[in-house]
């Protein structure tokens, strides 16, 4: 268990985080909200204390890989790598522009600190499948964890994984999905019924969990139960609030696909601000 | 006459000439790249049997993955294996791999550079009475135009296997193309194969055309050859199996001593082989090419010899497309 100390130093890590992110939206003036600020949270759970990983060394074999299924969030992963120190934070403000090492959508061969290219949906799951199942042949001890949207479940590929993953036991691989609701075309609900999801996942031979995404403490607490089961691979169903952190955003799914203008940024950047922790920076 | 620095088959006109499928060859060529390098596995998607990875299952089997029948699963999980050190080399139907996960390979192993070997194996109308769904013909086209993606097509069983241990050694994405008829091996083990490289099969003393093939048609283009040669036509038959990247100057070579060429693929004419090589001539040494290949249309059951015969891609169809470039 953390201590209160520990959980509001991280979560001052997941608000500079948010913080960068409204930036880097405003200044690219395309890209989606909503999930990378819900994501925020278990980002910096991630970079900032579950990873076995190395800033200075990317590639550092012994490292736990972490890939990120559902590329569109992509500011929140290049905001908490940049504050992890994999590079600076400035260019973060780059973000989707000509030149950028931080593309639309992440790709491998551009930025240090990627596992895998991503964006087209439903092929993390099973890169990641492929990573632990190499990995356990090679009897390698390193995990294998996986970030994927609630939207991303209506793919074909991410049961194809699910099933490879169960059959194989693969209990080196955690699954994360940002169970937020939200899709581009509205509720996932209404766009086409996803539940129920830990049953679905638990017939394919996973093991379940269920856990506030936007809970610090609590989450990593559920990571730790996870790679504590040996028997079979773990899905964490983290829910969280779409647009979390920015309240006048939050539950909307319109906020989905859309950056925030210039105006609506200054705004938002003042509501993050009513949250726990200090933004020293004077953006308004 | 034939290119002695080919060192082709020894009885290559005869009737009983061995036959052999490609897929035979990427059979054994897995195995003996398997055994060089340990890092090697392979991903089939419940085809073990037609695509010829039985005995790498039965020789290595902690390093064969049974996938099931999902061929998206196939490419993004060998992505996946490729990202922490492994050479997969995925064997499915080329109609559903790359046919059905066309966007997992540009993804995840295109794009992201990993070493997966994407093997389509029953490419071709030769696949025989499994019909039209199952007879791939525009796979050449569509890897092809993936950046960074080599596309070999071996001519026989035994180039094949020299191709599957090639590909084995490179640490880029690769398409391999094979087809399930017995054909006959017309390679030896001392022809040369080499990523990129083009092979002169025949060359008469005063060729007017030369037949630029790929895959087991060029020993159709052979038969073809020597037919004409006899009638006083005379023709070079320049043999691809590296349709990308282009052995360009092999190809500007023959294209230069003759008056017009001849293209020889089991593929659609569109995006194909006979594409990549007037696209390349009419930049480079403009002159009249004849595209013998599927046109436009989806194959059908039947058996190779009546569907090949019937798409225009037999001997005496190559002579046809030779005679009528002369005229």
């Amino acid at each position: 268990m953390l201590t209160n100390n520990e959980i509001k130093k991280l979560e001052s890590h997941a608000e500079a985080i948010r913080e960068t992110i409204i930036r880097m939206l405003v200044a690219a003036g395309s890209g989606h909200t909503a999930g990378p600020l819900d994501m925020a949270d278990i980002f910096t759970a991630f970079y900032f204390h579950i990873l076995k990983h190395d800033s200075k060394n990317p590639e550092w074999e012994e490292r736990d890989r972490l890939v990120l299924s559902n590329g569109h969030i992509a500011p929140v992963l290049y905001s908490t790598l940049a504050h992890a120190g994999y590079f600076p934070i400035e260019e973060c403000l780059t973000l989707r522009t000509f030149g950028s090492r931080l593309q639309g959508h992440p790709e491998r061969l551009r930025l240090p600190g990627l596992e895998t290219t991503s964006g087209p949906l439903g092929e993390g799951l099973s890169q990641a499948t492929g990573m632990a199942y190499a990995l356990r042949m090679d009897g390698k001890k390193q995990h294998v964890y996986c970030l994927m949207s609630d939207g991303e479940q209506e793919e074909g590929n991410t049961w194809e994984a699910a099933m490879f993953a169960g059959k194989h036991a693969l209990s080196n691989l955690t699954a994360v999905m940002d169970r937020n609701n939200i899709q581009i075309d509205g509720m996932t609900e209404d766009v086409m019924p996803l539940e129920p999801l830990a049953d679905k996942y638990r017939a394919f031979n996973w093991h379940v969990l269920e856990v506030n995404g936007n809970d610090i403490g609590a989450f990593i607490t559920a990571v730790e139960e996870a790679k504590s089961i040996f028997e079979k691979p773990t899905l964490i169903l983290a829910h969280t609030i779409p647009g979390k952190g920015v309240p006048e955003i939050e539950f909307d799914y319109h906020w989905h696909g859309k950056p925030p203008t210039k105006e609506e940024g200054e705004r938002f950047l003042k509501q993050l601000r009513t949250m726990g922790g200090s933004v020293p920076h004077d953006y308004a | 006459m034939l290119n002695k620095a080919a060192h082709l088959s020894a009885n290559i006109f005869a009737d009983d000439i061995e036959k052999l499928s490609t897929r035979d060859g990427f059979g054994t060529g897995v195995v003996e790249a398997a055994k060089a390098d340990e890092n090697v596995v392979v991903l089939c998607a419940d085809l073990k049997e037609s695509t010829r990875a039985e005995e790498f299952e039965k020789q290595f089997p902690e390093r064969f993955v049974e996938m099931g029948v999902a061929e998206q699963n196939l490419a993004t999980i060998a992505s996946g294996m490729a990202r922490v050190g492994k050479i997969p080399f995925v064997a499915s139907y080329a109609a559903f791999s790359p046919g059905r996960n066309y966007e997992q390979i540009r993804t995840t192993i295109a794009l992201n550079q990993m070493p997966v070997k994407v093997c389509g194996m029953h490419a071709g109308v030769s696949v025989g009475p499994d019909g039209a769904t199952h007879q791939m013909l525009e796979d050449i086209g569509l890897m092809r135009m993936l950046p960074g993606m080599t596309v070999l097509v071996p001519g026989d069983a035994e180039e094949a296997r020299k191709a599957v241990i090639a590909a084995a050694q490179t640490d880029t994405p690769v398409y391999i193309r094979f087809g399930r008829a017995n054909t006959p091996v017309f390679t030896t083990s001392e022809t040369p194969f080499e990523i990129g490289k083009a092979m002169m099969l025949w060359e008469d003393t005063e060729p007017s055309i030369g037949i630029l093939s790929t895959g087991s048609l060029s020993y159709t283009a052979l038969v073809a050859a020597r037919a004409l040669s006899e009638k006083g036509i005379g023709t070079i038959i320049l043999h691809v199996p590296t349709v990308k990247p282009l052995d360009e100057k092999a190809v500007l070579d023959v294209a230069r001593r003759v008056k017009g060429i001849v293209t020889v693929e089991e593929h659609q004419v569109a995006g194909g082989f006979g594409s990549a090589i007037a696209e390349f001539l009419s930049e480079e040494h403009a002159l009249p090419i004849h595209r013998l290949g599927i046109k436009d249309v989806f194959g059908q059951s039947g058996t190779p010899d009546e569907l090949l015969a019937h798409y225009g891609l037999d001997t005496g169809s190559i002579e046809n497309a030779v005679r009528l470039l002369l005229k």
